[in-house]
C-alpha cells in the first residue's frame, strides 16, 4: 500500500489543531476543534485507500490493481453527511445557548455544586439514634424525643425546617 | 424464506413509522396511533425471529444482494436476536408512558410533536447496531441513534437541558470520532470491514498492530457505553431529560456500546490479551459508579450512577470471557435494560406524584399509593440483586464464572461485585426510607402536593384529579390526573418483564448459554457470513 506523506502531515495538523480547540471552554472553538477532528478522519480514511489509480468504471482487461479503492471514498461520504448534520445540530444548540444566558462556556451543573457542598452529615443517616419519624406520636412527644436523641443538631436541623408544621 | 430473513424489517419499520408520524405532525393522535402501531409490529416480528433462532442458529441477510465482504450484511443470532425483542419490548413501553404523559396532562401537542419520529429513528439506530455485520454500517447506526438521542435530550431547549446537551453531544461525537478512526486504521491494516471477514483477517495482523486497533475500538465503545473512567458524562447529562427519555437512554443507549464491546472481544479480538485491563476497569466501574449514587439525593441522578455502576458486572462477564461468564453477561444485559428503565418510569411516576424527584424533599409515598411503592419496590429489589430477582441470577452466575476462573483478580472482582450489589441495596433502601416510608411532613420543604389533604382531612387519591394547587408545577392547569392509567400502565408492564426475566430464568439462560458458546466458537458467525469453510 502506498502512503501519501501529504495526507499524514495534514491529518496530523488537523488532528492537533482540533484536540487543541476541543479543550477551549468556548463552544464555539469547540465546535471548530470538532469539526477539525472530523476531517482529520476523513483524510485518515481516503490516505488508508492507497495511491491512486484509475476511476473504477469497468474496462475489460484492466488489472485490479490499477483501479483506485472505491470503498473509502463512499465511507467518507457518509462521515462529511454525519458530521454535517451533528455540526448543524451543534451550532443551533450552542446559538440556543447564547439566546437563554449569553454564555458561550460550558457551565457548570448546578446539582453538582449542590451535592458537593452538602455537608458529610446527615442527621437523619448518621446521628447515635435515628429520629423518630413516627405518626403516631403527639406533637409534643415528638419534639422531646428528638431532642433527647438526637441531641442540639437533630433538634435545630428539624426546626429549620418549614414543613415541620402539622 | 426463514424467520431471520426478516431482520431487515427491524430496521425499516420503525424509519417508515418515523416518515409517516412525520408527515402528521399537526396530528398527535394519528401520530400516537402510528408510532404504537409501528413499534409493536417491530416487537412481534423480532419475537418471531428470537422463538425461531435458537433452531436456525446464525444466519445472515445480504442487503442488496452484495456478496459479502463487498456488501452490507445483517447478521441475526441468538444474542442480536434477543438484544432485539428486549430493546423493542422496552421502548414500546416508554413510547406508550410518553405518549399517555402528553394525553394525561391533557396538553394535545404533548410531549413534543417532533417526539415521535425522533423516537422512532431512534429505536430504528438501535437495531441497526444490534444487527449489522459490517464495522461502518455500524458507525452509521450509532450515529443514527446517537443523532436521534441528541434531539431528545435537548427537547424544549430549557437552559439546563441545553448545557447537559452540549456535554453529552461534544462527547458522543468525540467517540464517534475515534470509532471513525479506528475504521480507517483497520481498513489500513486489512482492506475490509466486514466483521467477519475481520474476524479471519485480523489475525494474519502484527499483534502490536491489532492491539492498538484493539484498544482504539474499546475505548470508542467504552465511552458509549459509559465504562469507567469515560462515564463522567452520563450523571451529567442523562437526569436532565424527559423522564421518558432518560428511560430509554438509561436502558438501550449504553447497552448497544457493551453489545459492541463483546463483539469486538469475541468476534474480531477473541484471547485474553487485555482480560486483566477490563477486570481492572469492570471492578472501578462497579465500586466507582456505586459510591457516586451514595452521594446523590436527587432519584435520577443516583440511578444514573447506578447505571454506570452496573455496566460494570456486564463488563466484568466479559472479561471472564468464559462460556458461563459471557452467558452471565448476556442474561445480565437483558435484566439490566428491563430493570433500569423501569426504574427511570417509577421516577418520572414519583416526581409527578411528590413534585420532585429529590428524595430530601419527598415523603409518605407508599402512603399516599401503595402501587407506586410496589413498582419502586420491586424493581429496586431486583436490581440490588435480592433472591429470586433476575438481578441475583445474573450476579450469581457472574460470581460462578469469577469463582470458576480461580486467579487472584477474579476473586478481587467477585468480591467487588457482592459489595457493589451491597451498596446498591443501601442506595435503594434510602430512597425506601425517605421518600416512600416517612412521613411527608419530616420531608425537607415538601411539595405542597404531598401534604394536600381534602376537607375531611383524609389525603387526595393518586388517581383522582387535582385542582386548585397554585405553587405545584401543574399550577394554571385543568384537573390533572396524577397518576393516569396510561402512564402506570406501561410502567407496570415493564416490572412485570423483570418479574418474567425471573420466572423465565431456565430457557433464558440456556438461551444467553447458547448465544455465549456460538460467539466463543466464532465459525458458526464467520460461516453464516462468508460461507462454508471460509474460516481459515
Amino acid at each position: 500500500m502506498t502512503v501519501d506523506i501529504t495526507l499524514i502531515v495534514l491529518m496530523a495538523v488537523f488532528f492537533a489543531a482540533g484536540i487543541y480547540l476541543l479543550l477551549e471552554r468556548s463552544l464555539t472553538r469547540v465546535l471548530l476543534g470538532l469539526i477539525l477532528l472530523g476531517n482529520g478522519a476523513n483524510i485518515l480514511l481516503l490516505a488508508m485507500s492507497g495511491g491512486g489509480g484509475k476511476s473504477p468504471l469497468y474496462v475489460a482487461g484492466t488489472p485490479p490493481e490499477d483501479y483506485t479503492d472505491s470503498l473509502p471514498q463512499a465511507l467518507i461520504l457518509t462521515a462529511i453527511v454525519i458530521t454535517f448534520a451533528v455540526t448543524a445540530f451543534l451550532l443551533g444548540i450552542i446559538y440556543r445557548s447564547w439566546v437563554l444566558g449569553r454564555e458561550d462556556d460550558v457551565q457548570d451543573d448546578p446539582e453538582d455544586r449542590r451535592v458537593a457542598d452538602q455537608p458529610s452529615y446527615d442527621y437523619e443517616d448518621d446521628a447515635d439514634i435515628a429520629a423518630d419519624t413516627t405518626e403516631f406520636s403527639e406533637p409534643d412527644d415528638d419534639a422531646s424525643a428528638t431532642s433527647d436523641a438526637g441531641g442540639p443538631a437533630a433538634a435545630g436541623a428539624r426546626a429549620d425546617r418549614p414543613g415541620d408544621a402539622r | 424464506m426463514i424467520a431471520a430473513d426478516l431482520a431487515p424489517l427491524a430496521v425499516v419499520l420503525p424509519f417508515l413509522g418515523a416518515a409517516v408520524t412525520f408527515l402528521l405532525i399537526r396530528h398527535s393522535r394519528a401520530q400516537r396511533a402510528v408510532s404504537i402501531t409501528t413499534l409493536s409490529i417491530t416487537l412481534l416480528i423480532e419475537v418471531v425471529m428470537l422463538l425461531a433462532a435458537p433452531s436456525a442458529g446464525t444466519h445472515a441477510v445480504r442487503l442488496g444482494g452484495w456478496e459479502p465482504p463487498f456488501g452490507i450484511v445483517l447478521v441475526v443470532d441468538q444474542f442480536s436476536a434477543l438484544m432485539l425483542v428486549v430493546s423493542s419490548a422496552v421502548s414500546l413501553a416508554v413510547l406508550i408512558y410518553a405518549a399517555g404523559q402528553g394525553m394525561a396532562d391533557g396538553d394535545e401537542d404533548g410531549p413534543v410533536s417532533i417526539f415521535h419520529p425522533t423516537y422512532l429513528i431512534l429505536v430504528a439506530g438501535v437495531s441497526n447496531a444490534f444487527l449489522t455485520g459490517d464495522l461502518f454500517n455500524l458507525y452509521v447506526g450509532f450515529e443514527i441513534l446517537l443523532t436521534a438521542s441528541y434531539v431528545l435530550m435537548t427537547l424544549g431547549g430549557t437552559a439546563p437541558r441545553i448545557r447537559a446537551g452540549v456535554t453529552y453531544v461534544v462527547v458522543s461525537v468525540v467517540s464517534s470520532m475515534l470509532f471513525l478512526i479506528a475504521i480507517a486504521m483497520i481498513y489500513g491494516a486489512t482492506g475490509t470491514v466486514t466483521m467477519a471477514d475481520l474476524a479471519v483477517k485480523l489475525e494474519s495482523v502484527d499483534p502490536a498492530t491489532q492491539m492498538v486497533l484493539h484498544l482504539m475500538l474499546l475505548v470508542a465503545f467504552g465511552i458509549k457505553a459509559a465504562v469507567f473512567p469515560l462515564s463522567f458524562w452520563l450523571p451529567d447529562s442523562y437526569p436532565t431529560a424527559p423522564a421518558p427519555v432518560t428511560a430509554v437512554f438509561a436502558g438501550l443507549l449504553t447497552k448497544v456500546g457493551v453489545y459492541a464491546m463483546v463483539r469486538v472481544e469475541t468476534l474480531l479480538f477473541p484471547g485474553d490479551r487485555i482480560n486483566t485491563l477490563l477486570m481492572v476497569v469492570a471492578l472501578l466501574t462497579m465500586i466507582v459508579g456505586i459510591l457516586g449514587a451514595l452521594a446523590q439525593s436527587d432519584i435520577k441522578r443516583l440511578l444514573s450512577f447506578t447505571l454506570v455502576s452496573h455496566i460494570g458486572y456486564m463488563v466484568f462477564g466479559l472479561a471472564i470471557s468464559s462460556r458461563i461468564g459471557l452467558g452471565a453477561a448476556v442474561y445480565y444485559v437483558a435484566h439490566h435494560i428491563t430493570v433500569q428503565t423501569s426504574l427511570f418510569l417509577v421516577t418520572g411516576l414519583i416526581e409527578r406524584r411528590g413534585g420532585t424527584a429529590n428524595v430530601d424533599r419527598l415523603g409518605g409515598l407508599a402512603k399516599l399509593s401503595p402501587l407506586l411503592g410496589l413498582l419502586f419496590f420491586l424493581p429496586a429489589m431486583n436490581l440490588a440483586g435480592i433472591p429470586p430477582f433476575s438481578g441475583f441470577l445474573g450476579k450469581l452466575g457472574l460470581i460462578q464464572a469469577g469463582v470458576e476462573l480461580g486467579t487472584p483478580l477474579a476473586y478481587v472482582l467477585v468480591a467487588g461485585g457482592v459489595l457493589t450489589s451491597l451498596l446498591t441495596l443501601l442506595v435503594m433502601a434510602r430512597v425506601w426510607n425517605r421518600a416512600f416510608w416517612r412521613s411527608p411532613a419530616d420531608a425537607e420543604d415538601p411539595d405542597p402536593i404531598l401534604l394536600a389533604s381534602k376537607a375531611d382531612g383524609s389525603r387526595v387519591g393518586t388517581s383522582r384529579h387535582v385542582t386548585g394547587d397554585d405553587t405545584g408545577k401543574f399550577a394554571g392547569k385543568d384537573p390533572v390526573t396524577l397518576l393516569p392509567g396510561t402512564m402506570t400502565g406501561p410502567t407496570i408492564g415493564l416490572v412485570a418483564l423483570g418479574l418474567a426475566l425471573t420466572v423465565l430464568a431456565g430457557p433464558l439462560f440456556a438461551l444467553s448459554d447458547d448465544a455465549a458458546q456460538e460467539m466463543l466458537d466464532r465459525t458458526p458467525y464467520i460461516e453464516a457470513v462468508l460461507g462454508p469453510g471460509a474460516d481459515g
